[in-house]
């Protein structure tokens, strides 16, 4: 059976009335803020850092990002915290909101199918995070410039731009899982609690945890401990399971990304080391070919993430 | 389909699980009526609606809305016909004009023919001065009329309203029944729900009475009236002259006459006597102060009828109140 028309009449007008709310809103103004001032604090530990340490560096305008001064992390870590909030903090209410103001069926009573509703929510809050982040990352890139008085190459601009796209799509992944959660809980004070405890969980507690249960799946050899090296199979199930968060994906993109020497983000042999000059950087292309599984890995999952919420949406009730 | 009908359901059903909200019901409402489902709340009005507008899958059988099977054509369907949900919610930092703003754009109006029709709807719901105003001061009978206006916005065929009443004062109440009124002037059918038999008797045209998701009864409120409470017609007279209860006995169809009053008489009749009670009246030389037939209530039909059934027990006849 097939449904008349397109499912993506409306996506265009829901987008942009989507668009308008979340640029006029007090939560986004908040966030805003809140990512700015810590931007600036991090930028700031990090210029004074560089500015006493290092004497020669090629790629002197990346160290902004990934540079920290104790006790502040670095901008990279910040922006990897402050993200998934943002996301979280535009998506959480997302539908529920709708049917508590009692506006959804109305809406949908529209000649619209829900997909639009759905599909313009997920683009008006990637939009709206990438305006905040393209804008975040100019004023970082214009305060570098001012700061540290050396202008970035080509490549620096490259890799600091894909590292933008890549945030945007970290960022994705977390507006996707809100949204579901607006989906499955209607209530929106649920919705947030659970996002913002998952998101707590996959961030900081699942890598420690995922040490144990590799130790679980994968026992560790005593043979290699006596010779004080990890076991090997125990160390690909940790990462392998560290990998189903996210947030590591986002942290080893950004250490192949802005630190081009960065040449494999697994543990490898060393037999596979042999004839490479070891803190030599990459080609561009090559960190890009390192970060590519990774970058994908996130976009599935978003895609993931937004397919379950779609089909329960699909599903759902309208009314009470 | 019958030129005169817009909405026709057959056999409707919809089951949660084991659980029947609408059981096989059957209903059309034709062109320039107002139909009127009523009944207690969680007796499968809402569920009907919703499966109209294709909000909600159907079960089994088949709906036609303007010749539109709404599971199929949904948006041919939701493009023709207006509906306020129970409790209609606006979105609270937008102004009135906006949030038909938005509708408008959802249902694709160019900008100057959104702009006519945005000002010709809060004008005929009497929001006008509200127009720039946000949603978010508005009382519950402006948001009920602002959404009758989004229908008007929309230049729907037929207006689907779910308890279009409910928690509104009196005067709110009047003011929304006369839009409703205002609505049929124009053409437009409307579909409305509610529980509040008494406030809907007066702008529908038929009714269907909901019980346990069946219809039980369906009609207009006088034949209704016939059927459930047998005894056809209530006719008051207030009137002065001597033996005038006996003379009007004799009118032909009076089965009965009531004294209820110094120079008060109630008839009952199997017809509307009004107008021979009059010429009796004048006959006898006598001054009629007073002349009224009594329309039956539905709350009297509904409370007599599932009285009834309850005295009936549990093994009541399904088909045998399932009006055509």
């Amino acid at each position: 059976m097939r449904r008349e028309g397109s499912a993506f009449q409306g996506v265009g007008v829901v987008v942009l009335k989507e668009l308008s709310d979340h640029l006029t809103s007090v939560r986004m103004r908040v966030l805003e803020w809140l990512v700015v001032l810590v931007a600036l604090a991090a930028l700031y530990g990090a210029v004074q850092q560089i500015k006493e340490t290092t004497a020669e560096d090629p790629f002197l305008f990346l160290r902004l990002f990934t540079t920290s001064r104790d006790p502040l992390p670095s901008f990279v870590s910040f922006i990897s915290f402050l993200v998934p909030l943002m996301a979280i903090g535009l998506g959480f209410d997302a539908v529920n909101g709708e049917y508590n103001r009692r506006t959804l069926s109305r809406i949908l009573a529209q000649p619209i199918y829900r997909d639009a509703l759905l599909f313009g929510k997920f683009i008006a809050g990637l939009l709206t995070l990438a305006i905040s982040l393209i804008a975040l990352w100019l004023l970082v890139i214009g305060l570098g410039l001012l700061l540290i008085g050396i202008p970035p190459g080509a490549e620096e601009i490259a890799r600091s731009f894909l590292f933008l796209l890549v945030t945007i799509i970290y960022a994705g992944v977390w507006l996707a899982l809100a949204l579901l959660f607006s989906v499955v809980f209607r209530s929106a004070a649920t919705a947030a609690l659970v996002t913002l405890g998952l998101w707590l969980f996959i961030t900081f507690i699942w890598p420690v945890l995922a040490g144990a249960v590799a130790q679980v799946i994968a026992p560790i050899d005593p043979r290699y401990t006596a010779l004080g090296l990890p076991t090997p199979m125990t160390a690909q199930m940790e990462q392998m399971l560290a990998r189903l968060s996210p947030s590591t994906l986002f942290a080893e993109v950004v250490v192949a990304l802005l630190d081009p020497t960065t040449r494999s983000l697994g543990p490898i042999y060393l037999s596979q080391l042999q004839g490479a000059v070891l803190g030599a950087p990459l080609p561009l292309s090559e960190s890009m070919l390192i970060a590519w599984p990774q970058t994908v890995g996130m976009i599935a999952g978003a895609i993931l993430l937004f397919v379950i919420g779609y089909v329960i949406f699909q599903r759902q009730e309208v009314r009470a | 389909m019958n030129e005169g009908v817009v909405i026709e359901a057959k056999g409707l059903t919809k089951t949660y699980g084991d659980a029947t909200a609408v059981d096989h019901i059957s209903f059309t409402v034709g062109r320039g009526e107002i139909f009127g489902l009523l009944g207690p709340n969680g007796a499968g009005k809402t569920t009907t609606i919703l499966m109209l507008l294709g909000l909600t899958d159907i079960s089994s059988g088949e709906v036609s809305v303007l010749g539109f099977d709404p599971a199929r054509e949904p948006l041919s369907v939701k493009r023709r016909v207006g509906y306020l949900p129970d409790t209609v919610g606006f979105y609270d930092q937008l102004t009135a004009a906006d949030n038909l703003r938005y509708t408008a754009r959802l249902i694709g109006f160019k900008a100057r023919e959104r702009e006519k029709r945005i000002a010709d709807a809060l004008d005929q719901v009497g929001l006008q001065e509200f127009a720039e105003k946000r949603v978010g001061t508005f009382s519950r009978g402006m948001r009920q009329r602002l959404g009758l206006a989004e229908i008007l916005m929309k230049g729907a065929q037929i207006a689907i309203l779910d308890e279009p009443t409910s928690g509104l004062d009196p005067h709110a109440t009047a003011e929304l029944l006369a839009i409703i009124r205002g609505f049929k002037s124009e053409g437009v059918s409307v579909l409305l729900s509610s529980h509040l038999l008494e406030r809907v008797q007066s702008v529908c045209d038929r009714v269907a009475l909901f019980n346990n998701g069946r219809i039980a009864l369906m009609g207009s409120v006088a034949e209704l009236g016939r059927e459930v409470l047998g005894g056809g017609y209530v006719v008051d007279i207030e009137a002065d002259g001597a033996a005038l209860a006996d003379r009007l006995a004799l009118i032909p169809g009076v089965s009965g006459v009531e004294k209820i009053g110094i120079g008060k008489v109630r008839l009952h009749a199997d017809r509307d006597v009004r107008s021979e009670a009059a010429v009796e009246v004048v006959a006898m030389h006598g001054r009629l102060k007073y002349l009224g037939v009594q329309e039956p209530s539905l709350e009297a039909i509904y409370t007599r009828f599932f009285e009834a059934k309850a005295d009936e027990g549990k093994t009541v006849k399904d088909g045998a109140r399932h009006a055509a």
